[in-house]
């Protein structure tokens, strides 16, 4: 079983939603799309949902035109980030909602819905209105409505996005449990989110949006080690990797007139001349025997500190494993970790990694 | 200091309700007097400065013969254009309004908004300008004088103000619901009728309260549309208003068509004082 999209597109005036988006997607998988804000994400759920249409291309799901089932006959769930429930309904009535549309007798209706209550943590909830539950609550209601269908596909449009940092930590630990054993099941679980943390720990395949465009398909593991372009590395990092212009010179990497260091040894097989060089900023660290730098902004970030230095035209944000202030203006000697350095051609593209990726 | 501020908010309320309360408590014990207590100067407290009497009550239920002035045809004729023109009103402004707010139309260089303008500029117009036509009309179809004629007329003055609520009513209505609840297995107009409509009673209320408002206080249609067939209420009572104008009568008059809005007030209040949508889009 498999959800196969080729060339979908959706243009409104000159702008486009999607872009010429291709992709294969199997059962027992999950997908995380990841990208930013107007990335075209959600178009791409609401297109698999069958809520819009492409303006080109087209959808099969287990060969069979997808593009010609409406909506309500789609076998599909989704889950959006506004916490979307029926307000007139109680909770149970809410998680049966799906169950009696199609039919499904009612003996059959209360045993799925309490397991999806008890599964998503909300047992003897039923009785609730919706209104008299928290942000979390409304969303793992939510949740247990996608899960009570038992759908082929299930759309998670950045589901935690609009919860509190604590619950969205919970929760995430939570949908994954239910997740691996959604997905272990028949169903194809397709997240979106904007935030990379996010993206890496549910694991599975990604894909990296951009525009309307799919720019990077591959796993999770693949994504992190091989960004294969400027913007994959910005859109799967946070903070996004740090990019320096440079070029390679005498076995040399040359940032600025004060800025240079020895070639890496993954950098061998480059050839000199400009380049886009990137540094995830758990590579950044201080040291005595770096370089200059000047504090602009210090964020302390719970166990953890995020530097934002400069050197003249040169901006790097790391990320440090301590707790310090640092006012601004402060000098601080940084080093580079080069063993992680990426090096990107002047048009974006990948051309070596520390993990081996050289193209 | 809050106890300064909460004297003169207690004493600003108690301003305002007697504001409000005293032209019903006038009409209230005016219904209870006679023609003596009537000119013989101002009278406020029943049997201490007048002896109270039910003849203006009685009054109502007599016939002109009787020496009465018969309003309990002219009441259920208003009630039932009111009843119908704000109920085929909020039935179809409804509906109306939700494919306004949901669907997009253009039609040349005609938009949703522009719509939507051209029901609320029904309300617009002074109603002098709607009379006329609506006269010729009316009396081309054979319907002037009749209460199928002034239920047309009401449908026409009221679905604007339903249709004008119900827009922004749907518009706040987030689209998600009606999108999950295609994914959850309804077709469009299971989505509508099983999730939409009973979320939107809120809405519905405020706007049937106000095509009824307006319904029932209508003069202005009610006087020019009718002659001697139909009655509505308003003329009826603003028909007593002669050279002897019988004040008991005329307030018992004025009091019974206030009382079904003020019932219809109290029934409705717990819909108007809590949304019900809290919790679709928290």
């Amino acid at each position: 079983m498999s959800l196969i999209a080729s060339n979908l597109s959706i243009k409104h005036e000159k702008n486009f939603h999607l872009n010429d988006v291709s992709f294969s997607m199997s059962k027992g998988e999950i997908y995380t799309i990841i990208g930013r804000t107007l990335a075209g994400k959600t178009t791409l759920l609401k297109t698999i949902a069958g809520l819009i249409s492409p303006d080109s291309g087209g959808l099969t799901f287990d060969g069979h035109d997808f593009g010609s089932i409406p909506v309500w006959k789609r076998e599909i769930a989704m889950v959006y980030q506004q916490f979307i429930n029926y307000p007139h309904l109680t909770v149970y009535q809410n998680v049966a909602f799906p169950l009696k549309q199609r039919g499904i007798q009612k003996t059959e209706i209360n045993r799925r819905v309490i397991t999806a209550l008890s599964q998503v943590g909300l047992e003897g909830f039923g009785d609730r209105k919706i209104q008299a539950l928290s942000g979390g609550q409304q969303q793992r209601v939510a949740l247990a409505r996608s899960l009570v269908k038992e759908a082929k596909i299930v759309l998670l449009d950045e589901p935690l996005v609009n919860l509190d940092y604590k619950l969205r930590e919970q929760l995430r630990e939570e949908f994954q449990g239910i997740f691996d054993t959604k997905a272990s099941e028949d169903s194809i679980l397709i997240y979106s989110s904007t935030d990379p943390v996010e993206a890496m720990q549910l694991g599975g395949q990604i894909l990296v949006m951009d525009e309307g465009r799919i720019i990077q398909q591959a796993s999770a593991k693949e994504i992190y080690e091989n960004p294969i372009s400027t913007k994959v590395s910005q859109i799967t990092n946070d903070p996004a990797m740090n990019l320096f212009d440079g070029r390679i010179q005498d076995g040399c990497i040359v940032l600025s007139p004060e800025i240079k260091f020895d070639l890496p040894s993954h950098f061998n097989g480059l050839p000199q001349g400009d380049f886009t060089f990137g540094l995830r900023a758990a590579a950044i660290s201080l040291d005595d025997n770096g370089f200059p730098f000047s504090v602009e902004l210090s964020e302390i970030s719970g166990s953890e500190t995020f530097l934002h230095v400069r050197h003249e035209g040169l901006k790097i944000v790391g990320l440090l494993n301590l707790v310090q202030n640092f006012s601004v203006g402060e000098k601080v000697s940084v080093r580079f970790d080069t063993k992680h350095l990426y090096a990107f051609a002047p048009d974006g593209r990948l051309k070596s990694s520390p993990y081996g990726g050289l193209q | 200091m809050s106890l300064f501020y909460s004297t003169l908010k207690y004493l600003a309320v108690t301003l305002w309700s007697m504001f409000v309360i005293a032209p019903f408590l006038w009409a209230l014990t005016t219904s209870f007097k006679d023609f003596q207590s009537v000119t013989s100067g101002a009278t406020y407290i029943p049997w201490v400065d007048f002896e109270p009497t039910l003849d203006g009550w009685r009054s109502l239920f007599k016939s002109p013969a009787q020496g009465g002035i018969a309003i309990v045809e002219p009441f259920f004729n208003s009630i039932i254009v009111t009843a119908a023109g704000s109920g085929i009103s909020i039935i179809l402004g409804t509906l109306a309004a939700y494919s306004l707010s949901r669907f997009t139309f253009r039609v040349g260089p005609i938009r949703n908004g522009d719509i939507t303008f051209f029901f609320i500029s029904q309300r617009i117009m002074p109603p002098v300008v709607l009379s006329i036509p609506f006269f010729i009309m009316l009396g081309k179809l054979g319907l002037l004088d009749t209460l199928f004629g002034l239920v047309l007329v009401y449908v026409v003055l009221l679905m604007p103000i339903a249709v004008w609520i119900m827009v922004d009513f749907f518009n706040k209505v987030p689209l998600e619901i009606d999108e999950t609840a295609l994914i959850d297995g309804c077709n469009p107009y299971q989505a509508f009728f099983k999730v939409v409509l009973p979320n939107s009673v809120p809405g519905i209320i405020v706007a049937g309260m106000f095509c009824m408002i307006f319904g029932w206080t209508d003069f202005f249609f009610a006087f020019i549309l009718t002659f001697t067939e139909v009655q509505l209420l308003p003329v009826a009572i603003v028909a007593l208003n002669s050279s002897i104008t019988p004040w008991w009568s005329l307030s018992a008059a004025a009091l019974v068509s206030v009382a079904p809005l003020v019932v219809v007030a109290f029934v409705v209040e717990r819909y108007l004082s809590k949304g019900n949508l809290s919790g679709a889009l928290k």
